[in-house]
């Protein structure tokens, strides 16, 4: 690393817009899995010598505030890293719980705190709920490819996880798994329960029939999250690729 | 009613309102956000013509909404859902007192919900209970996620609340309305969570519980309950207009409800004035799943269960001749479907 000295002080290197993008790409809605950038929530984003501005707005003005806290907090944590930035201002624009959820994230309060006297405890076990109902959609996305692909239920129930070739949808289902804390190793299961656990086969037809339910509830709340912030925010009417 | 291609469709309106949110009754900024926020749900899935303004959807009149429901849109009976907010609005939202005066002036073609609040323990017993012999309500529509003071919303499974559910099976208010979702306050807890639906409708075998916007966000909730408990049904409301902007989304939900809830336990609502009942008829009558599946088949029977004979059946409404359904449909028998994995249904049953 070069290291320019001016009067005793290290210079950071200047920070790049690029990689603040990138990091907000990391930071992703706990209730629909997808990054902040691709639902349209960064609104925008300023890079002014070492301190990043990020403005972030949703869907609607009554969004459930346990999960927007989540992400402006997610959101500042993941800005903060980028090599460079000294000061990172997270602002959620529009919300009835705006001023309380800039000003705990800015002080780094926590959720409790943020809302004293109205929440009772932090929030990893709502993330942690999520993250499960995650996996279930992750898992199904591969799934389904095997079985359009020919495979049989019975086939799939015998899959390991070093069984299958490499691929984006692979890499955010061992991603979750991880998460979780649960094995992702090449001789692990593919399908699983949220605890990690091999699906009995009598089970498997079901817990695929579940998994698709579950998928069918998290993209179509994407769906209707895309189409409510563009109504909002008058922007072009986004593409549903399901319809 | 409504007729097409010689079928009669009996239809009742399993939710809607008749609300006040004009500048003058609006208190503060969440009264303000709350009407906005509806009126981009309503702008953002209704077809262009049926756009109101904001002015006249802030607050519309007894004409209008008479015109809409039961000249132009088909409803034979709609059923008032109250929504009281007096925190925001300084008469209410849309009140049992404000809708009762509809139901005076027209007695057949209005159920009159009202509601009841736990929080206020033996004296909101008591205000039930006079509410009810007043109304002659047979249903109540219920917000566990409201803002009171400095409560995080509350739970069917509260001791106050099983309390005013053996109060509704004494006063024989048999059909219990429940919203899940986001009328607010800070909430560390998923205010969707449809865990004390599940407890409650175990308990109280009696009563019937509809579960509003059919549990959207949480239809993988809506729809596991829906198979453990009999007494579960499904209100359409928000998740109708879907048939419009996103057709084969909205097949994607009605299929997995009748896959695992059945065409029995599904009541449709316009959720009026977010959306008009007769568009949302007329396209749900003429609705065939836009791609293939494996999804039970809509039938006229089915769509003649879920657009008024569901209902009619939970408030005893009386249906004119020759709409009744044949019994053939193809939904499935609830009783046959293999329980769902518990790990799979994350919605808070480990508590």
């Amino acid at each position: 690393m070069t290291e320019a000295r001016t009067g005793g002080l290290v210079d950071s290197p200047p920070v790049d817009s690029s990689a603040v993008l990138e990091a907000l790409g990391t930071v992703r809605d706990p209730e629909l899995d997808e990054p902040l950038p691709d639902l349209g929530f960064v609104s925008s984003l300023e890079v002014d010598g070492d301190t990043v501005r990020v403005h972030l707005r949703l869907p609607t003005y009554f969004c459930a505030p346990n999960f927007a806290y989540l992400m402006v907090a997610d959101a500042d944590t993941a800005v903060r890293a980028v090599p460079g930035v000294r000061q990172a201002e997270v602002f959620l624009d529009d919300h009835f719980t705006s001023e309380e959820i800039n000003h705990g994230v800015a002080q780094r309060r926590g959720f409790q705190q943020s809302f004293d006297g109205l929440a009772d405890d932090e929030l990893d076990e709502l993330r942690t709920l999520f993250r499960r109902k995650a996996l279930i959609n992750r898992q199904q996305r591969l799934v389904k490819a095997l079985l359009d692909g020919g495979a049989t239920t019975g086939e799939l129930g015998r899959l390991r996880l070093g069984d299958l070739p490499p691929s984006p949808e692979l890499d955010t289902y061992l991603q979750r798994r991880a998460e979780l804390g649960l094995d992702v190793g090449p001789e692990a299961p593919l399908v699983v329960d949220t605890d990690g656990n091999p699906i009995p086969p009598e089970l498997l037809e079901r817990h695929l029939r579940f998994a698709s339910l579950t998928r069918v509830s998290i993209e179509g709340n994407a769906g209707f999250c895309r189409g409510m912030l563009a109504t909002r925010y008058d922007l072009p009417a986004p593409t549903v690729a399901a319809d | 009613m409504y007729e097409k291609d010689g079928e009669k469709y009996f239809v009742v309106d399993g939710h809607m309102h008749f609300w006040d949110a004009s500048e003058e009754n609006t208190k503060n900024k969440y009264g303000e956000g709350f009407i906005r926020c509806f009126y981009d749900y309503h702008k953002n899935l209704s077809p262009e013509d049926y756009v109101w303004p904001l002015e006249k959807y802030r607050k519309y009149d007894e004409p209008t909404l008479m015109k809409d429901l039961f000249e132009d849109g088909y409803v034979d009976v709609a059923i008032f859902q109250p929504t009281y907010l007096t925190d925001f609005y300084h008469q209410g939202f849309n009140t049992t007192a404000q809708d009762a005066v509809l139901k005076e002036k027209y007695p057949d073609k209005f159920v009159l919900n009202t509601s009841f609040e736990p929080r206020l323990g033996e004296a909101g017993l008591a205000m039930f209970e006079e509410k009810v012999r007043k109304y002659g309500s047979k249903g109540v529509k219920l917000y566990t996620a409201e803002w009171h003071d400095a409560s995080k919303g509350w739970k069917l499974t509260d001791p106050w609340a099983l309390r005013h559910l053996e109060k509704c099976e004494e006063l024989g208010v048999t059909n219990i309305h429940v919203h899940k979702g986001p009328t607010i306050w800070p909430l560390n807890r998923d205010s969707f969570d449809l865990a004390d639906v599940d407890d409650a409708a175990s308990t109280f075998p009696g009563l019937n519980f509809i579960v509003e916007h059919v549990g959207l966000p949480r239809l993988e909730d809506m729809c596991w309950i829906g198979t453990q408990e009999p007494n579960v049904y499904g209100g359409l409301a928000v998740a109708m207009p879907f048939i419009h902007t996103r057709p084969a989304y909205f097949g994607q939900v009605v299929g997995e409800l009748l896959y695992w809830l059945g065409e029995d336990r599904l009541l449709f609502a316009s959720d009026y004035a977010l959306w008009h009942p007769k568009w949302l008829v007329e396209k749900f009558v003429d609705y065939q799943y836009p791609m293939e599946n494996e999804y039970p088949e809509i039938t006229t029977n089915v769509k003649k269960k879920i657009l008024g004979l569901n209902a009619a059946k939970l408030y005893d409404l009386k249906v004119p001749e020759g709409v009744s359904a044949g019994d053939e449909g193809t939904g499935q028998d609830v009783t046959e479907k293999p329980a769902v994995p518990v790990e799979a249904s994350v919605g808070g049953h480990s508590e």
